[in-house]
């Protein structure tokens, strides 16, 4: 079929028929690995499924049990509660802040200081979660730390004392490497003679950054608030340096799952509650992309 | 045309990477493979039994069964972790064919339908191995459960109270030591808290301890209190005993005989082996698995070189003298592990012959070659128990006095709420609030009042 005849918005010209084959492998994949799971959480959700015992052998629907036993549980309130900080304080204050900080540092700048930062903060970004888990533990370590060791404080357990404090300072460090990488993009954009112009005009730092930089990387803002809260919220890295403890204390929702389905055993209450995370990420995701609509429209002008 | 050939290679690799996990060939004339999954590890948790198992069995069983080949599935992570990998191993049909588990989850572990009785699964040579005859009653009913046995016991233990003998020394305490009541526990930890030491007495407390909270800590101060927690076809709530036992948590940490801090760790259990084999904490409730593994001088994970030397034991007394579970002046707690058969075995015959093999008195006296431990096997405990003082000990005078966990499915969870009323008193609470807490949780999981005893 040649390009002229295709009706419009089919760019490639293939049809429908050939488009959906082509289309049809990944929507396979899709509803197998991704669709058919969601739903069945959702039905989980709503039953008594226990890792062993009766309940596992022969589950029985419940209804809404589990999510009202959730939502009147001060256990999950908590731990939402501590999630929302966590993903306030070490991705969006955090990650966030110190990327752009250290993008808009290094920017224009070459050489050995600009490469060894970005291979220092790339380095804690690539390395296994376990591996990364275990070196902080054994940083913070009430016994042998070596973070006691450099401030002569033996015997203080910052993951006891401090432990939402710590899991936050443990993810910034993880996870500015993404941030930075995103705004030191960004930032190329942003046409130097601009920031002169501005300049010339008299503004200071903080005006060129609300005047000129910030709309003009706007969407690259959004956007990587989208991503790093969305993957900060579903963080299960913390576990390995705090288990969720001391007394649930720094049990964010994931661990929060982890430890009621699978430590617990209670499969149908672990489910309901991943349903809940789900929609609050949906949520999350809905917001921050409306906002991006938003932005579009205002850029490309009123619809004629 | 890259992009479309990339599902078919995915697709290909799960296929592949799911395959592999099964258990091995189908039996027949070829090759037979036979697969033992246990929560120990050379080098690291049991030790001695992965190397039992290694050195041993394996090459043993392989000798005279020609195309069977064994393999060992280690593992070295805590119980609970170990316990979610089995039942899921199990829930998918895959799995080792002859599992170790803790005789508290064969409970719930069989009415999931993970586990069928061993006749069920191995056949009726089950019945008439030559075994059953030399395994007391007792053991055998950690195996046992709703009257069928579906495990096979690997022997039993006690709890004590272990102390350092030369922090006593330091602290003017006699050598030889047996507390008669929790009060002459709480003079000792004075002293001892007079004389330095970081941490007196080491009682497990709160949810990171998991089971050992319950099992070292909260059963045997209840039993001391009087009372079990499962009599009569009902759980014990916020009762006078269970009170007197969360009073005695309260008394350790709000008279600093204690490290709340401890209780806390997310590995605060392995961290107490480790002091206590440092010299830092007095005295310290554990089973006889902390003399025959943990410091024990050379395969230890904590080891102390001068073990037998500086560790004395005690039996724990109970609250006052008489006021113990029966009338007792001294209690304990016993429980052990099993082994049991994975149903799903494509060779479940062979896997009974494996299993049966394990439990010989030729494989248990090679598994407590060069060290004591209290086996499953009459005959064999005849041979070895006198060459370890401390085992004999418990065998002689703790066992006697000990009771064992109700063999309920629900028990795990009862046990994580009386893990959350120690935890809620080590930070700070009170008691009888702590005692409350527990009632309402514990009404909640046992299907109301009615099955609870209070007051």
């Amino acid at each position: 079929m040649a390009p002229t005849t295709s009706p419009p918005g089919d760019a490639a010209g293939l049809g429908k028929a050939r488009a959906a084959a082509f289309v049809l492998p990944a929507l396979v994949l899709i509803g197998v690995f991704l669709v058919f799971p969601a739903l069945w959480t959702i039905y989980l959700g709503l039953t008594d499924y226990r890792l062993t015992g009766l309940a596992a052998a022969d589950p029985q629907v419940v209804g809404l049990d589990n999510y009202t036993d959730a939502l009147t549980d001060p256990r999950f309130l908590t731990s939402l509660w501590l999630t929302v900080a966590y993903v306030g304080g070490s991705a969006v204050i955090g990650q966030a802040g110190l990327g752009f900080t250290l993008a808009w540092i290094l920017r224009g700048r070459t050489g050995p200081v600009r490469r060894a930062v970005e291979g220092v903060v790339l380095l804690s970004w690539i390395l296994p979660s376990t591996v990364v888990g275990f070196l902080w533990f054994a940083l913070l370590d009430r016994d042998d730390g070596t973070l006691n060791a450099l401030l002569h404080t033996p015997g203080l357990a910052w993951l006891l004392d401090h432990p939402l404090l710590s899991i936050i300072v443990f993810n910034v460090w993880r996870g500015t490497a993404f941030s930075m990488m995103l705004y030191s993009a960004a930032l190329e954009n942003v046409p130097p003679s601009h920031l002169e112009t501005a300049r010339l005009a008299g503004a200071g730092v903080p005006q060129q950054l609300r005047d000129v930089v910030l709309p003009l990387i706007r969407r690259h803002v959004l956007t990587n608030l989208l991503l790093i809260s969305l993957w900060t919220f579903n963080d299960f890295t913390p576990f390995v340096l705090t288990g969720g403890g001391p007394e649930g204390r720094s049990e964010i929702l994931p661990v929060y799952v982890y430890n009621i389905a699978l430590k617990g055993g209670e499969l149908g209450a672990g489910a309901a509650v991943s349903f809940l995370i789900l929609l609050i990420n949906l949520i999350f995701a809905l917001a921050y992309l409306r906002l991006l609509r938003g932005r579009r429209k205002s850029l490309t002008g009123p619809p004629a | 045309m890259t992009l479309p050939r990339r599902p078919a290679a995915i697709a290909a690799l799960t296929v592949l990477a799911l395959s592999s996990c099964g258990t091995g060939a189908p039996a027949g004339t070829e090759d037979v493979t036979l697969i033992i999954a246990a929560n120990s590890i050379s080098g690291g948790k049991n030790s001695e039994s992965a190397d039992w198992i290694k050195r041993w069995v394996i090459p043993e069983f392989e000798r005279t069964h020609q195309n069977v080949k064994v393999l060992f599935q280690p593992s070295g992570v805590n119980d609970e972790q170990y316990k979610t990998k089995i039942a899921l191993d199990l829930k998918s049909g895959t799995g080792a064919d002859v599992i170790d588990l803790d005789g508290i989850w064969v409970g719930e572990f069989a009415q999931a339908g993970y586990v069928k009785p061993l006749t069920d699964v191995g056949g009726p040579t089950v019945d008439s191995w030559e075994g059953w005859s030399q395994i007391p009653q007792a053991v055998q009913g950690l195996g046992i459960f709703d009257g069928k046995k579906y495990g096979l016991p690997q022997g039993t233990d006690g709890r004590v109270l272990f102390y350092n003998k030369t922090l006593f020394a330091k602290a003017g305490l006699p050598e030889a030591w047996q507390p008669k009541n929790w009060e002459e526990i709480v003079a000792a930890g004075q002293k001892l808290k007079a004389a330095g030491v970081p941490a007196p007495i080491q009682i497990n407390a709160g949810t990171a301890m998991g089971e050992a909270t319950t099992m070292q800590g909260v059963l045997p101060l209840l039993a001391g209190a009087g009372s079990e927690i499962y009599t009569d076809g009902k759980w014990t709530g916020a009762s006078q005993p269970l009170k007197d036992v969360l009073a005695f948590y309260q008394q350790l940490y709000s008279a600093g005989l204690s490290d709340p801090k401890l209780q806390q760790e997310a590995k605060g259990r392995d961290k107490s082996f480790a002091q206590f084999a440092a010299g830092k904490i007095g005295i310290l409730a554990e089973s006889d698995y902390f003399w025959r593994s943990v410091i024990e001088p050379k395969a230890g994970v904590a080891p102390m070189a001068d073990r037998d030397t500086a560790v004395g034991y005690a039996k724990i007394p109970a609250k006052t003298p008489g006021g113990g579970i029966r009338g007792q002046d001294f209690v304990s707690m016993s429980g052990g592990a099993v082994r049991v058969l994975n149903p799903n075995s494509k060779n479940p015959k062979l896997a009974w012959d494996l299993l049966a093999f394990m439990h010989s008195a030729a494989a248990v006296k090679s598994q407590l070659a060069g060290q004591a431990r209290i086996s499953p096997r009459t005959d064999v405990n005849t041979e070895v128990l006198g060459a370890d003082p401390m085992l004999e000990y418990v065998a002689e005078e703790v066992l006697p006095v000990t009771a064992y966990r109700p063999g309920l499915a629900v028990y795990p969870q009862v046990s994580v709420a009386l893990q959350e009323a120690t935890a809620a008193v080590v930070s700070g609470r009170g008691a009888d609030e702590a005692a409350t807490a527990y009632q309402s949780k514990l009404e909640g999981l046992v299907g109301g009042a009615d099955h609870v005893t209070a007051g």
